[in-house]
């Protein structure tokens, strides 16, 4: 990668933002395809406002190689020529810009809303909409598949069981699904503005529910780029502390996945045992601090809750008994030739569409990718404490249930190592105001992959701009692949095996 | 089948005894606060300073914690210099009536039941259909687990159901979302009378953290009448079942 076209930064090490290259728009364009192209993957791409009427569309690439991250910024007024065609990564990013802020990708195959609000920009609108327009939710033009005894099956924005929101197109012929189109945005409650202006008091809380099963996900990444951008340096021991509850809130949402598949194709000895299992793994965040989601467990500069010996003590033996439970009920799974035989070759993701989507987290792990924040930009005790990959191959939902089965394998042996070396010292560092005009990236794996977030300080050292990249972000339009050429039954089993978030991409 | 049954035996029992015996909670759990106004000086006001969503204030007729709006954060606790807050175990803490959240009061932990006719159709099989209004996913998760063999909610007559045509009223958990009102108040219209309404968490009660937000209709209040409320972020299963049992009479007078 050239120097002077990007910036090399890393996972939460901040940068000044008048060190950004402004390239043309053009050259903005040929830089981030080439890169991906390349290797590098869009970790981010989002525009800021930047004077009345002008926009800079800013790319985090992402490069596991080198586990560097580039930054390139460009000025845009209302449009510019659309990166999708030739990097379909780009694809609800530029759809999001429009949204947000008014700015056409010229060329766009597929240009719609994701979140369906007004835009932030007065007197812009992607779509040339009036300020007074109604904007109604999945009010848009779906994707069309015309012929004989082709037909449409709409579902929700209410679906059958106790799920968020959202509305699924099935465009079939038969049983048989030719696309599936998903359209979101139920859940949008303006996390990302909410927090312009910040941190206050809110701020906090604003992480802990972007996505409310990842609330230790979120709020370390949140802390992570807070204490980057202070220079706090955090104790060990919250470091520890924090790699622990984040890898209970994988094992937690892992067990339950696992459960629900097994339910979802007719199995219900794992269904129901893993249903179990898993609130055993709740109460192991609500041991460490009260909140079976670990909610008030991480704030900036470290943790709130110490775990003194005994309780050290009842949270091995604990995690080694749910393990062992976990162990007999899993195992059922692969024992079941029915349930093998049914995972087997089912909403398959090929390799090549994972790479060409972005897909991160299980999802593309599954595909034999190996991406994972924890060891290509690894942060807090991560750096100093391997994790292995769990790999897949098949890209099917087999690969996505036993690529979650190794990682409960692992986080049980990582948090057991953990808890026998955990630090000694203060579990957390004075934190104070923000520096003026930076930038900075954090990184975190959360149990469904990569979570970024890229905060970006004003004059006054308040956030002038909070992007927020919940996995799920790049990971739907993946589900939608996986149900190419299947059977519309196998949805719920397909969906299931992605368990993405909503609300996480609503924000 | 073999391997099942081992399993089955290796794994126990795992319903849990509540009613009948009295929920373990966690050591850490912080549950209903207890408001002490006569430790509370009344000038300070660092307690309503550093509550993120306004639960807290300090006015001329003294302390008050709401506990609709409570996201059970403890920011409160810590701060205050004297006591005057301090979050205890109580698990009981669902209400009938939005003024009896209002602490210090009466009025929470002790819901009162359904009427006697309300009873008679509902209390020995009541059917909800529930609807996340942009939920975090921490509510739903937290409802959905009332389902496990853990609290095995079917033992008592109680069962979420697919369609509000089977529905007997509607669970509500987030804030209400503007993309979300219009589907919350059609799933509303599409349960048979008499129904009931729900109100799971802060957000579905006063909008939690999004209260205020343009994007959110500051939760389910002036959309939908709300026979229910249980607090919490998100309220702890136990919390959620109490509340359900007490509305059905099956708990308490």
């Amino acid at each position: 990668m050239e120097s002077k076209r990007f910036l090399r930064a890393y996972n939460s090490c901040p940068v000044g933002l008048r060190d950004i290259p402004l390239v043309s728009t053009a050259e903005f364009r040929e830089t981030v395809v080439r890169s991906v192209a390349d290797g590098a993957r869009l970790a981010a791409l989002f525009g800021r406002p930047h004077g009345p009427n002008t926009l800079r569309l800013l790319a985090v690439l992402a490069r596991s190689r080198e586990g560097a991250l580039f930054i390139v910024e460009t000025e845009v007024s209302d449009c510019y020529p659309s990166l999708t065609v030739d990097c379909p990564q780009a694809h609800w990013f530029e759809r999001e810009m429009a949204e947000q802020w008014g700015v056409r990708p010229l060329g766009h195959p597929w240009l719609k809303p994701i979140r369906f609000h007004y835009s932030y920009r007065p007197g812009y609108d992607a779509w040339a909409r009036s300020a007074t327009e109604a904007i109604q939710p999945s009010v848009t033009d779906f994707f069309q598949v015309a012929g004989e005894e082709v037909h449409d099956v709409a579902v929700g924005p209410v679906h059958a069981g106790i799920i968020e929101p959202g509305h699924f197109r099935f465009q079939c012929h038969g049983e048989n699904v030719y696309h599936l189109e998903i359209s979101l945005g139920y859940q949008h409650r303006g996390v990302e503005r909410a927090m312009l202006g910040g941190p206050t008091s809110r701020s906090a809380h604003y992480m802990e529910t972007l996505a409310g099963d990842t609330s230790v996900g979120h709020m370390t990444a949140y802390c992570q780029a807070i204490e980057a951008l202070q220079g706090c340096i955090v104790p060990a021991r919250a470091y520890a502390l924090r790699a622990v509850a984040l890898e209970i809130e994988r094992l937690a949402n892992h067990t339950g996945d696992l459960g629900a598949l097994a339910g979802d194709v007719g199995y219900l000895p794992t269904a129901a045992h893993c249903g179990r299992l898993r609130g055993d793994f709740l109460n192991l965040t609500a041991l460490l601090c009260g909140n079976r989601f670990g909610r008030g467990l991480v704030r900036p500069g470290g943790v709130v809750f110490d775990l003194d010996a005994d309780q050290a003590k009842l949270l091995l033996e604990k995690i080694g008994r749910i393990y062992n439970n976990v162990t007999t009920a899993v195992d059922l799974l692969w024992k079941t030739p029915s349930v093998v035989g049914r995972f087997e070759k089912t909403g398959r993701v090929l390799r090549q569409t994972c790479e060409d989507l972005g897909l991160v987290g299980p999802a593309a792990r599954a595909c034999g990718l190996e991406r994972d924040v924890r060891y290509e930009f690894p942060s807090g005790i991560y750096a100093l404490s391997h994790i292995p990959i769990a790999l897949g191959e098949t890209g099917d939902v087999f690969a996505r249930a036993y690529v979650r089965w190794l990682e409960i394998q692992r986080s049980v042996a990582f948090i057991q190592k953990q808890m026998e070396m955990l630090p000694g010292g203060p579990i957390r560092a004075a934190t104070g105001e923000l520096p003026p005009e930076r930038l900075v990236v954090s990184l975190t794996e959360g149990w469904r992959g990569e979570i970024c977030h890229v905060a970006v300080t004003d004059v006054e050292g308040r956030f002038a701009h909070y992007k927020v990249v919940d996995p799920s972000f790049h990971n739907w339009m993946g589900l939608a692949m996986a149900l190419r050429d299947q059977q519309i039954s196998d949805f719920p089993l397909c969906n299931k095996s992605f368990n993405l978030s909503y609300c996480g991409h609503d924000l | 089948m073999l391997k099942e049954l081992v399993a089955r035996c290796k794994l126990g029992y795992g319903t849990i005894p509540f009613p009948a015996k009295e929920p373990i909670l966690p050591d850490r759990y912080r549950g209903c606060p207890v408001v002490d106004t006569a430790r509370c000086p009344g000038q300070c006001r660092v307690c309503a300073e550093v509550c993120p969503t306004s639960a807290v204030k300090v006015s001329a007729d003294g302390l008050h914690l709401d506990l609709g709006r409570c996201l059970f954060c403890g920011e409160c606790e810590t701060a205050c210099p004297v006591n005057a807050i301090r979050f205890s175990r109580e698990y009981r803490m669902a209400a009938r009536r939005r003024q009896d959240m209002v602490l210090p009061g009466t009025g929470t932990g002790t819901a009162r039941s359904l009427d006697a006719r309300m009873k008679r159709l509902l209390g020995r099989a009541l059917r909800l259909r529930q609807v996340s209004a942009g939920g975090c996913n921490a509510c739903e998760a937290d409802t959905n687990v009332l389902t496990t063999v853990v609290f095995d909610l079917g033992r008592f007559g109680i069962q979420f159901v697919a369609s509000p045509r089977h529905a007997d009223g509607i669970l509500v958990t987030g804030p209400v979302t503007e993309n979300m009102k219009p589907a919350l108040i059609k799933t509303y219209e599409a349960v048979p009378a008499p129904k009931i309404v729900i109100a799971v968490g802060a957000c579905a009660i006063a909008g939690g953290p999004y209260a205020g937000h343009k994007e959110v209709h500051d939760g389910v209040e002036g959309i939908l009448p709300v026979d229910l409320y249980i607090p919490g972020c998100p309220p702890h299963p136990i919390v959620i079942l109490d509340g359900l049992l007490r509305l059905l009479g099956r708990i308490g007078k």
